[in-house]
């Protein structure tokens, strides 16, 4: 048990549940992007991954992910099953906090990467096959790509790649797989002819905030302790997204003539998802460029889908993908010393030269190689013994009614009289 | 009788109930309705994809009147939901064979 800091432990402790309530914020966000007879299977999808991918975490993803290295940097030992030994600290970390509380925060960010993968295939996955998946994909592939980037003896964090927060852990990895799951799930039924507009957009907007919020935890509770660096990781993650928002309704209001609610925060999230990896060794001017450039970059990403026939329903590619890349090759331009002295290499914009740049290259193409490619696999495994799709009568009479037997809005006395 | 419909511009309904209480109508129906005619539906964007709406939001008024009073009631509703531009709907009357009140049990033109 390492010595434990009170107010470090206080600052992780509200972090944590700062994460946790990005989950429900990501499903208000995603459910009101969806059609109505298919929200509350949307809401399911994100609210069950705090259990599948917690109970998947205890028993096996903490240890595959922060054990003592089984060999090669690819991925922990058996050592905390079940969160066994747990107090024994973290191999390679020097903690100030209670391990435990390490492992609970970490495990928060499994949950919200798994619920970040129901947005690529919203409205047509049976609620069944989706749970399998996401506790086969927590153990198989988040756990690994944690081991490689976060726990100090990864291959990946040996190399020197840098992932303050999870630009590749959860935002390049989310979105890779998110990509693999679409491919295999197939489009929704109609799409892309027919109209499927976002039903109700104040909970988009009121998840986004949500987000937002819980994101400040998210990035400065990465720190691990309550000091100077959260204090520049915080400020990095709001410009970021301020960068994002203005990025994204800017270029909207010149190319569609208006300024959209649903693209104010989707170029908010883009700048939040890529300050992730860099928001704890960037300075605040680069934070705001870089949230630009992310709501620029998300922007036209979005249009991907379109060209190439492949039904990200919400975007998770454009958004999450592309802003984790852009934030993680970012930090090759842009990290800097005087922010964190764990950075060995200053960004190539700051006198660094290349190297940088390099590892962190090396660092987006492993992890979008190993996260699309095992979720392609365990995505079609699934669906040979669970079939991932409804059936097409289902799929248009809409999942809350098919799955859950329940709708989402009953607003008029008429519908359920006489029921009794 | 006869069943005077009015389709109409959701945001001139209360011009169009002020207009027919000063004409004297006792009760009217509404509901809100969507649908399209010559002004077609209009565009939404949401992240750079576009989408047609082809039915808009209209509100439909229905009014049950003596066949004295039809053509009168057709002018007001048509001429306090009017506002010139494409898109102010549709008036029309059909006839009513047989009209009761529920409470008596009055029929005809009693029962208006």
């Amino acid at each position: 048990m390492p010595d434990v800091d009170s107010g470090n432990t206080a600052f992780v402790l509200l972090c944590t549940a700062l994460v946790l309530l990005m989950t429900p914020g990501l499903a208000l966000f995603y459910a009101g992007m969806v059609r109505a007879k298919s929200s509350l299977a949307m809401l399911m999808q994100n609210f069950v991954c705090l259990a599948v991918v917690s109970v998947a975490w205890l028993a096996l993803g903490y240890t595959l992910a922060f054990g003592e290295d089984a060999g090669a940097g690819l991925i922990g030992d058996l050592r905390f099953a079940g969160f066994a030994s747990v107090d024994e600290g973290v191999p390679g970390l020097d903690l100030s906090i209670p391990p435990v509380l390490f492992a609970t925060f970490q495990m928060l960010f499994a949950v919200l990467t798994v619920a970040l993968l129901s947005g690529a295939i919203a409205e047509r996955v049976r609620f069944g096959a989706f749970v399998a998946f996401a506790a086969l994909w927590t153990v198989l592939v988040y756990a690994p790509l944690a081991h490689w980037v976060f726990a100090p003896s990864g291959w990946l964090a040996a190399l020197g790649v840098l992932d303050f927060a999870g630009g590749l852990v959860v935002e390049v990895n989310a979105g890779a797989a998110a990509l693999a799951l679409a491919l295999v799930a197939g489009r929704r039924l109609g799409w892309p002819g027919e109209a499927m507009p976002p039903h109700n957009l104040p909970l988009t907007m009121l998840g986004a905030g949500l987000l937002w919020f819980g994101w400040f935890g998210f990035n400065a509770g990465s720190a691990l302790a309550a000091n100077g660096l959260a204090a520049q990781a915080l400020v990095n993650t709001h410009f970021a997204a301020v960068g994002g928002l203005i990025a994204w309704i800017g270029i909207e209001r010149l190319r569609t003539g208006s300024a959209t609610s649903l693209g104010a925060v989707s170029g908010g999230v883009a700048g939040l998802v890529a300050i992730t990896p860099a928001c704890g060794f960037l300075d605040t001017g680069p934070s705001l460029l870089l949230g630009l450039l992310a709501g620029g970059a998300s922007f036209f990403a979005v249009q991907f889908k379109h060209r190439l026939g492949y039904d990200d329903s919400l975007d998770v590619v454009g958004v999450h993908f592309v802003g984790g890349v852009v934030g993680t090759l970012f930090l090759g331009l842009f990290a800097s010393t005087a922010v964190n002295t764990v950075v060995a290499s200053e960004g190539l914009l700051l006198g660094g030269g290349l190297t940088q740049l390099g590892r962190q290259t090396v660092g987006v193409l492993a992890a979008t190689a190993f996260s699309f490619g095992v979720s392609y696999l365990l995505a079609r495994g699934v669906d040979r013994v669970l079939p991932l799709r409804v059936t097409p009568d289902q799929e248009r009479a809409g999942l809350d009614q098919v799955l859950h037997a329940e709708q989402a809005y009953d607003l008029g006395s008429v519908r359920t009289m006489g029921r009794l | 009788m006869r069943l005077v419909t009015g389709i109409i511009k959701p945001f001139k309904l209360e011009d169009v109930k002020t207009a027919l209480e000063s004409f004297g109508v006792h009760g009217m129906t509404v509901s809100e309705v969507q649908g399209f005619g010559r002004q077609r539906g209009h565009t939404e964007v949401y992240r750079g994809a576009e989408y047609t709406v082809a039915f808009v939001p209209k509100v439909r008024i229905e009014v049950l009147v003596d066949d004295a009073d039809a053509a009168d009631v057709v002018d007001v509703i048509a001429k306090s939901a009017q506002t010139g531009s494409i898109g102010d709907g549709k008036v029309w009357s059909t006839a009513v064979d047989e009209v009761v009140r529920v409470r008596t049990g009055e029929r005809g033109v009693e029962a208006l």
